[in-house]
């Protein structure tokens, strides 16, 4: 075969290759240029999937030759190829952008290792968004995860290791609940191929052993996803990861769960089990209602700007899970726009975090008190990124959120109450991230505060990071004038998921 | 005699509960991840359990011409992995614990809550 | 050339003020010419919609059937036409006073007024509600360093107000009403005769109603006015902008273009559950009124003021008959030319005496006549006297109102011009009649010619309208799809 047929492969190939090559590499410099490049070619990688996908077709690649449904089959749709390119950009941007503050956080021998960590993350969350074998999403699954409890645990203070452990302790539980799931699945069908199992289900005659499954697996996935109230986990993770760790995995980790969840509800148990559908809407809704509310509530009372950022993921992790629970085709598009979108937002803010850590060493909301004086470009970019988080027009967040509204009048009466619900959260979005805007641009630099915003020799981060974030700020305006292209593949993605719900 | 046979599954879910319970109740962060391993092994045994074909042997074929009845391989191939998966967890876990004694001073999760709030 | 060029040349505008902002000259210099430019642009489009051309202009496919795009119609030719003409203005006017009170960060200031008069022009221009929608926002975030210029505790306090209003009225209720008609209508496309017809009626069309009305905080009818006294603390040129030039009247011109394009008058008008906004915006009315007989500082009188005028707009458009609409318009131009007077010689004190206060006025027309004789031209204006503009609006308003046999907006407007006149008429009489207060504060002459120059021109442009008014009325009944006046 010609390389060319091996494309769809290469994105989980390559990092994967590439991980032990970066962990050897001396000195260290070489071993983040490894990474670097490892994560540019998969994004590269991604693109290619990613246009190839853009008419709607799927890619498909038997591993070691063996045809599905008995070897592992990689199966690209557009979902998998938009959470991949999500994945390999902001692993490339995050890289990028982080190697100043890698190189002072980390202690110098780790740091090849680290680098390969990270490699390891890439490869298992590219495996997880194009696989399409149900015991090889666990395997990428955990592959991610244990990369993931790695490099969290580089983060420069001990809180880092408590968050971690819990990470671990909660990210094990839910993996182990998938597997539960799944084994019941393969119970009943003998498979493990996605497509295989949906068509082999619709013969089973005994379902309770399903039903148990489809608990199993929405609520192991569920919690590794940190949907509310599953979410412990995570605001303490983001917070004391170092600033790129958090920048990349927020940008895609739980998105590549939720991509999981969307597979295996909407195309094996909905077209199966009679009223999978009602019973996949009444459990969603309400989480991702609570998670909204929630999510939003907490943000505006923390006062640490990492954790409260990561309290305002889960409430957009509740408006992806809002656009899948009305299981029709605006909801689904609305659900995976949203996705990429939050990713770019969410990404862009946590970049510019890392810009501002090469000056401050915390992060409470009055280190960042004047920043904006001395980092203008910076604070600049994470403002546009906060807009696109609000959904102000002409930003990326917009676009998803119009169509996360359309979607929901589209529910009848109940959705003035779903459409009261977003436009509240959003406006409770407008006061947490007014809370850092507005003293980082103008209050004066506290005294007290740990970080150095006073000191005189504080300037703009190094033109590198700096280009990094602005272009990620960018991107967000960039996707909200010409969403043409994550909305193809939305719209793909959202026929692909409902072509089996009957 | 329904209830009585579906014994392995009653294991699994005993073996289940116990290491959920020691991961929830405990205190201690080593016991934590006891409970963990208690957790993830109960679901080893499920796999296990689920290949087995009644009256199979081994599925060692050593005469192609022979319709013998064996156990499913696969459960037992994908469980392999999973085990795997469960020792790194465990390693990691425990090289963690190692990381907090070292900071913390103390392997006992309220005492470490306690250190964080205060500083 | 395509009609975006009229945004594009305010935003080329900002970038160069950015690029030479360390060279105040040149700045100021390309400052002048680009509203130059711009007004000549706007000129030369405004002669294409007068003889009845629609220039139209897609930037691309934002939503399925809905573009970025902008299509000029009288109505926001007019619009376009004060804010890039008055822009020349305030430019003039800003570099008297910048200069006059050593403000700092001036290049900031100049570029963001650069930003926010392209998103004017984007709101004038828009062929439907999500192109306004954008430059909506755009415009309010773009002012918001403005009205936070000062940047102490106190300023930045009351520019969140500013913010924290208009953000949430356009996130929480017009951004909602947008996409409930875009679900409703299929369409946000600016059509004659409304998008509306047929696809919503009964109560859900006045609550509709009132999700725009409410939501376009920039309005401020009340509840939600709070945010223009709040906006006081900006400097002066700032505030001839927000109420003059860009902000309210993107706001009340949003509610007009959106009853005569959306919902089409007549479909309204045969709704009886769309009455509610007369009320409303006579309570508004009245109520601004009585609250500005009460204020001894001049910049919050005039704010108060303000208030009670956009609602006279959003009053006349509410009446929903030909000629009321065409008074809604031409109350925007007449009301911009006077508040904008008001506004200038407002500055013209306080640069040249540091005066606020309505008290200190005293006798102060002895020392700035100029200043004080546009000051009272555009005073008269508000109140509807003969020879102003704001006499030309009140009679179309009212001739609207006598068609349609509204006799409680009829009741209201001779109300509040009684009123205006109870608060306009003192500060008159103290400032010509009344005798200095001893001592002053600084011994002062006229305020810095660039500023006079620029308060007597609108002061003239306020008595100018109401001689030459026939272009302005002919254009808009095009508005409203009649000849007749």
């Amino acid at each position: 075969m010609s390389l060319e047929a091996h494309i769809p492969a290469l994105p989980v190939i390559v990092p994967l290759l590439a991980a032990p090559i970066a962990a050897y590499l001396r000195p260290r410099h070489l071993a983040w240029a490894a990474a670097t490049l490892a994560s540019i070619a998969s994004f590269a990688i991604a693109v290619l999937l990613a246009l190839a996908t853009r008419d709607g077709s799927i890619h498909r690649y038997a591993m070691g030759g063996w045809p599905a449904p008995f070897g592992i089959e990689l199966a690209i749709d557009s979902l998998g190829a938009l959470v991949l390119l999500i994945i390999t950009g902001a692993s490339t941007l995050a890289i990028i952008a982080g190697r100043e503050t890698i190189e002072r956080d980390i202690e110098p021998h780790r740091q090849p290792l680290f680098y390969a960590a990270w490699l390891m993350v890439v490869a298992g969350l590219a495996g997880i968004a194009i696989t399409g074998d149900a015991f090889n999403v666990f395997v990428f699954m955990e592959i991610s995860s244990l990369a993931t409890y790695v490099v969290i645990a580089a983060g420069s203070d001990r809180q880092a290791l408590t968050a971690v452990f819990k990470y671990l302790i909660m990210g094990t539980i839910g993996a182990t609940f998938y597997l539960i799931g799944v084994g019941f699945v393969y119970m009943m069908t003998g498979t493990l191929n996605f497509a295989d199992m949906q068509a082999r289900l619709a013969d089973i005659p005994y379902v309770a052993p399903v039903h148990l499954a489809a608990a199993f697996i929405i609520v192991g996935l569920a919690l590794k996803a940190a949907v509310f109230p599953l979410h412990a986990w995570l605001p303490n993770a983001y917070a004391h990861a170092p600033h790129a760790v958090t920048a990349f995995i927020a940008a895609c980790s739980t998105k590549v769960t939720i991509l999981v969840l969307l597979r295996f509800d909407f195309v094996v148990f909905m077209g199966n089990i009679a009223e999978h559908a009602t019973q996949f809407a009444l459990f969603v809704m309400p989480l991702a209602l609570l998670g909204i509310l929630f999510g939003s509530g907490v943000a505006i009372f923390e006062t640490n700007v990492k954790r409260l950022l990561g309290y305002s993921s889960i409430a957009q992790l509740g408006y992806i899970l809002l656009g899948a629970s009305f299981v029709d085709r605006a909801g689904l598009l609305a659900s995976v726009l949203h996705i990429f979108n939050h990713a770019l937002a969410k990404g862009a803010l946590f970049l510019a975090i890392v810009a501002l850590g090469h000056h401050l060493t915390r992060f409470e909301i009055r280190d960042l008190h004047g920043i904006g004086r001395r980092m203008p470009w910076t604070l600049g970019a994470f403002s546009i990124a906060a807009l696109s988080l609000v959904g102000v027009p002409g930003t990326a967040g917009f676009i998803s959120k119009w169509y996360l509204i359309v979607a929901a009048f589209g529910q009848g009466s109940l959705g003035l109450v779903l459409v009261g619900v977003i436009v509240a959260s959003s406006l409770m979005a407008v006061v947490y991230l007014w809370r850092i805007l507005e003293p980082a641009w103008f209050a004066a630099a506290d005294p007290v505060a740990a970080g150095a915003a006073d000191d005189k020799r504080v300037g703009e981060a190094p033109v590198g990071v700096l280009a990094v974030v602005l272009l990620a700020a960018a991107l967000n305006v960039w996707f909200g004038l010409v969403p043409a292209f994550p909305l193809e593949l939305a719209g793909h993605a959202a026929d692909e998921l409902l072509r089996h719900v009957p | 005699m329904e209830i009585l046979g579906l014994y392995n599954y009653w294991v699994f879910g005993a073996l289940l509960m116990i290491g959920f319970f020691a991961l929830i109740a405990r205190q201690n962060l080593v016991k934590k991840l006891l409970g963990l391993s208690i957790f993830q092994s109960a679901v080893f045994l499920l796999y296990i359990s689920l290949a087995k074909v009644e009256g199979g042997t081994a599925p060692i074929i050593l005469d192609p011409t022979a319709a013998e009845i064996f156990s499913n391989p696969l459960p037992q191939v994908l469980i392999l992995t999973a085990i795997v998966v469960g020792i790194s967890t465990t390693a990691l876990g425990l090289a963690i614990v190692v990381r907090i004694r070292e900071a913390y001073d103390t392997i006992e999760d309220d005492e470490i809550r306690r250190l964080d709030r205060r500083s | 050339m395509s009609v975006a060029t009229a945004v594009w040349i305010p935003l080329a505008g900002a970038l160069l003020i950015a690029l030479t902002g360390r060279w105040p000259n040149v700045r100021e210099t390309i400052t002048i010419l680009t509203a130059i430019t711009l007004a000549a642009f706007v000129y030369s489009v405004g002669v294409e919609v007068t003889a009845g051309g629609r220039p139209t202009a897609m930037l691309g496919e934002l939503l399925p059937g809905v573009s970025i795009g902008f299509k000029v119609e009288p109505l926001g030719l007019m619009f376009g036409t004060i804010a890039s003409g008055l822009w020349i203005v305030a430019s003039l006017y800003s570099i008297g006073y910048m200069r006059g009170n050593k403000e700092h960060h001036q290049t900031r200031f100049y570029v963001c007024f650069a930003i926010a008069i392209a998103a004017a022009l984007g709101i004038a221009f828009s062929a439907n509600l999500l192109t306004l929608f954008l430059f909506y926002e755009i415009l309010t975030i773009s002012t918001y360093p403005l009205v936070a210029h000062k940047g102490d505790a106190k300023t930045i306090a009351a520019a969140r107000v500013y913010l924290g209003i208009l953000l949430a009225t356009s996130i929480g209720l017009f951004l909602p009403a947008i996409i409930w008609t875009y679900h409703a209508a299929g369409t946000l496309d600016f059509v004659q005769g409304g998008i509306l017809a047929g696809a919503v009626s009964g109560p859900a069309l006045g609550f509709l109603l009132a999700l725009y009305v409410f939501g376009v905080g920039k309005a401020a009818v009340m509840p939600v006015h709070r945010w223009l006294p709040a906006a006081m603390v900006a400097p002066t040129p700032v505030s001839a902008l927000l109420h003059a030039v860009a902000v309210v009247k993107a706001g009340v011109f949003t509610i007009v273009k959106v009853i005569v394009y959306t919902f089409g008058i007549d479909h309204l008008f045969a709704e009886p559950s769309s009455a509610w906004l007369t009320y409303a915006a006579a309570f508004t009315i009245i109520a601004a009124s009585i609250v500005a007989l009460r204020q001894t500082n001049l910049k919050r009188m005039l704010a108060y003021s303000t208030i009670g005028q956009l609602s006279y707009v959003v009053l006349a458009a509410a009446i929903l008959k030909p000629l009321s609409e065409i008074g809604a318009a031409v109350h925007i131009v007449a009301h911009a030319f006077g508040k904008i007077t008001l506004f200038f010689a407002a500055g013209a004190i306080y640069t040249a005496s540091k005066k606020t206060e309505l008290h200190e006025l005293a006798g102060i027309a002895r020392r700035m006549p100029w200043t004080m004789t546009a000051f009272t031209i555009g005073a008269l204006s508000m109140i509807g006297v003969p020879p102003t503009a704001g006499f030309v609006s009140k009679w179309y308003i009212l001739a609207g109102a006598f068609q349609s046999d509204n006799y409680f907006a009829i009741f209201t407007i001779i109300v509040s011009t009684v009123l205006n006149a109870a608060y306009f008429l003192p500060v008159i009489f103290l400032a010509w009649l009344q005798p200095e207060q001893t001592p002053q504060k600084k011994d002062h002459g006229e305020a810095p010619l660039f500023i006079v120059v620029a308060l007597t021109t609108t002061a003239l442009l306020t008595l100018g309208l109401f001689f030459f008014n026939q272009p302005l009325i002919d254009l808009e009944a095009q508005v409203v799809g009649r000849g007749e006046r």
